[in-house]
């Protein structure tokens, strides 16, 4: 088996199994349609995966302390109705940072209960999740919001606008990866979560503070779904109470994707930009090959568990598990 | 796990401590809401809970086993599709309402299929059941789209959404067949060596291992069981229904999850139980009822829902500080 020597053969070569498989796809992909590999297209693509890609940034930091949250799709909705309904009646200025204050807020619940109360993040999330839910429906009485001045608002700025050829969001998405990259690997904050996640006892023995961890990364995440709120919101220029329904195992899918364990403790931010992409890039390539939008998902669910079974695979350098 | 009725009442309360809350919530309805204590109302209840209910029988033991599966609504979508386009078949033109047979046993069947393809992914490559399971949910939601063509489909034959109507005396025939199998897979867990086995499992899964239980095949059975479970509550609501859309069931996997941890059902596995499952299951279902009767906006039951899982979680926190993970670290 190829894989039982990848182990001892290429250790650096099983780590980069998802570049690998990204740029292998990009080619296949290429080949089949010629218009898969032009500028446009690509710029489309990225544009059309800021959304998940902004929150996955997030998420795979609260992935990386060990943890999970699957209240982001909700947030998302809360996040997105709150700025489009503020926009019009507070005004963009004083609205967006309503928004964060109020998308921050909810962020720092997570953390508390997960980080100061030490209960299990799955649970937490999900019973945030509904009531978020329930939280931005009795705001917007269920109706739909949106913003009445369109083309005469600088809000639109956020999802609209180009800024040297290339679409703000797109800005956007990148940078604020560069950025939280940066402090994942070169600060002592991102040491700390690495170490959290990787051995929380450990961590609190080595002096970490580890609530106060694990309660940053929820804050994180919930920022990062404040900045998805303002392109969905300034793209759309309105919004659905449930727009954001589902995306938390979207985003969830992509980090995986991206090779982060969900055992917390490893992961790397600009590998979880590379599983944003790839989802976007299935879902692009098989449109344009005319398949149904649906096929994606279904190409999807093969991607995720072969990537994350080759990752498990190469760690224990044996290609099926050794449960009886 | 057996809960002992000679320690008396109050211990097996302590056990379930979900059951006390549903009395609690059963006696406010009973005063503050009219209508709430009809026997009419209770099997509506009961109609209502089942669906998630027979899904949560599946996934308190997936869930005992320390895994979990969050392909259940698209398997239930899949599986509804299946039972209400087959009974339309050529095939079966001259069956009569005999033709909604052979599409029932193909539902269970593909939901039986749908759960084994999980079970197996998760035995033989070791990936964890989340990401297995979350994979699934896509992609079985993608089969879904691709079999109906986005389409709903509509039982032509009445007998199928008669049956969603009808009563085993004063029960209604859905709530019946959840009882039943609540029931059954009750003493399917406290009776017999597969259900000791998956409280090895989730318990102690290296220990299993060593005491000679084969972990793969039998983790493999629990998710071919919450697949037909899955499948059957797909059945169910299409004879509610008389029909099959192809977004049904989305985010039933989450309310499963939500009724199944009520119940006190730890998500590292090796500790739950069916009676408790129940509970969480009547719990919402009152609750639903209940604000529902009050006309309390949806809504709020969403916020009040979320809030009472974070509640049970904190509570569960302080009176149950046993293991290592509980420590102040």
């Amino acid at each position: 088996m190829v894989l039982s020597r990848l182990k001892g053969a290429g250790p650096a070569v099983a780590r980069q199994g998802l570049l690998i498989a990204f740029i292998v796809f990009m080619i296949g992909f290429g080949l089949v349609s010629e218009r898969f590999l032009s500028l446009d297209n690509i710029a489309s693509v990225l544009r059309q995966s800021t959304i998940i890609g902004v929150m996955a940034l997030g998420v795979t930091i609260v992935v990386i302390g060990g943890n999970l949250d699957l209240s982001v799709g909700s947030m998302l909705s809360f996040s997105t109705v709150l700025v489009v309904d503020l926009h019009d009646k507070v005004g963009p200025e004083i609205g967006i940072p309503m928004m964060f204050a109020a998308t921050l807020t909810l962020g720092a619940i997570n953390g508390f209960l997960v980080g100061v109360m030490r209960l299990n993040s799955l649970i937490v999330t999900l019973g945030m999740l509904s009531a978020i839910q329930g939280l931005i429906l009795i705001y917007s009485g269920g109706q739909n919001v949106d913003i009445s001045n369109q083309s005469g608002t600088w809000f639109r700025v956020f999802g609209r606008e180009s800024f040297m050829n290339i679409a703000v969001p797109i800005w956007i998405f990148l940078s604020l990866a560069l950025i939280l990259h940066l402090i994942m690997s070169y600060t002592p904050f991102g040491r700390r979560v690495f170490a959290v996640g990787g051995n929380p006892t450990a961590s609190v023995f080595s002096g970490i503070k580890r609530s106060r961890v694990v309660f940053t990364t929820y804050m994180i995440s919930a920022f990062c779904v404040g900045v998805a709120a303002l392109i969905l919101g300034s793209r759309v220029m309105g919004s659905q109470n449930t727009v954001g329904q589902g995306y938390e195992l979207l985003v969830l899918a992509a980090v995986i994707l991206g090779g982060t364990s969900l055992l917390g403790g490893a992961g790397n931010i600009l590998k979880t930009v590379i599983g944003v992409l790839m989802l976007g890039f299935i879902q692009n390539g098989l449109l344009l090959m005319g398949q149904p939008y649906y096929t994606q998902w279904l190409v999807t669910w093969i991607v995720i568990i072969l990537a994350v079974w080759l990752d498990v695979a190469a760690k224990r350098g044996k290609l099926f598990s050794p449960i009886a | 796990m057996q809960t002992s009725f000679t320690a008396g009442p109050l211990r097996w309360l302590k056990a379930n401590p979900i059951w006390g809350f549903v009395v609690l919530i059963f006696i406010f309805f009973s005063v503050a809401a009219d209508n709430f204590f009809a026997v009419n109302n209770f099997t509506n209840i009961l109609l209502q809970s089942s669906t998630i209910g027979l899904i949560a029988l599946g996934m308190t033991l997936v869930m005992l086993n320390g895994n979990i599966d969050l392909s259940v609504g698209a398997t239930l979508a899949l599986a509804a599709s299946v039972a209400v386009d087959m009974q339309g078949w050529e095939v079966f033109a001259d069956w009569g309402s005999w033709a909604i047979l052979p599409a029932v046993l193909s539902a269970l069947l593909v939901g039986v299929l749908m759960g084994a393809i999980n079970g197996f992914i998760v035995w033989k490559t070791g990936v964890d059941a989340f990401i297995v399971t979350l994979g699934a949910m896509l992609g079985i939601r993608g089969i879904v789209f691709i079999y109906t063509q986005e389409q709903s489909f509509y039982a032509a034959d009445f007998a199928y959404s008669d049956f969603g109507m009808s009563s085993v005396g004063p029960i209604p025939t859905l709530a019946f067949i959840f009882l039943a199998f609540t029931l059954f897979v009750h003493l399917l867990l406290t009776r017999t060596v597969h259900g000791r086995n998956t409280y090895a499992v989730g318990g102690n899964r290296e220990a299993a291992i060593n005491a000679g239980i084969k972990v793969g095949p039998h983790m493999l059975v629990n998710f071919m069981i919450v697949g037909f479970f899955a499948a059957l509550a797909g059945v169910s609501l299409s004879t509610q229904m008389g029909a099959a859309t192809p977004n049904l069931g989305r985010e039933y996997e989450l309310w499963t999850i939500t009724a199944v941890v009520l119940g006190g059902t730890k998500l590292t596995g090796g500790v739950g139980s069916i009676v408790g499952t129940l509970g969480g299951v009547l719990a919402i279902g009152i609750m639903r009822n209940g604000m529902n009767l009050m006309q309390v906006s949806g809504f709020y039951v969403l916020v009040i829902l979320g809030t009472i899982l974070i509640t049970v979680l904190i509570l569960d926190k302080q009176f149950n500080r046993r293991t290592n993970e509980e420590l102040r670290l």
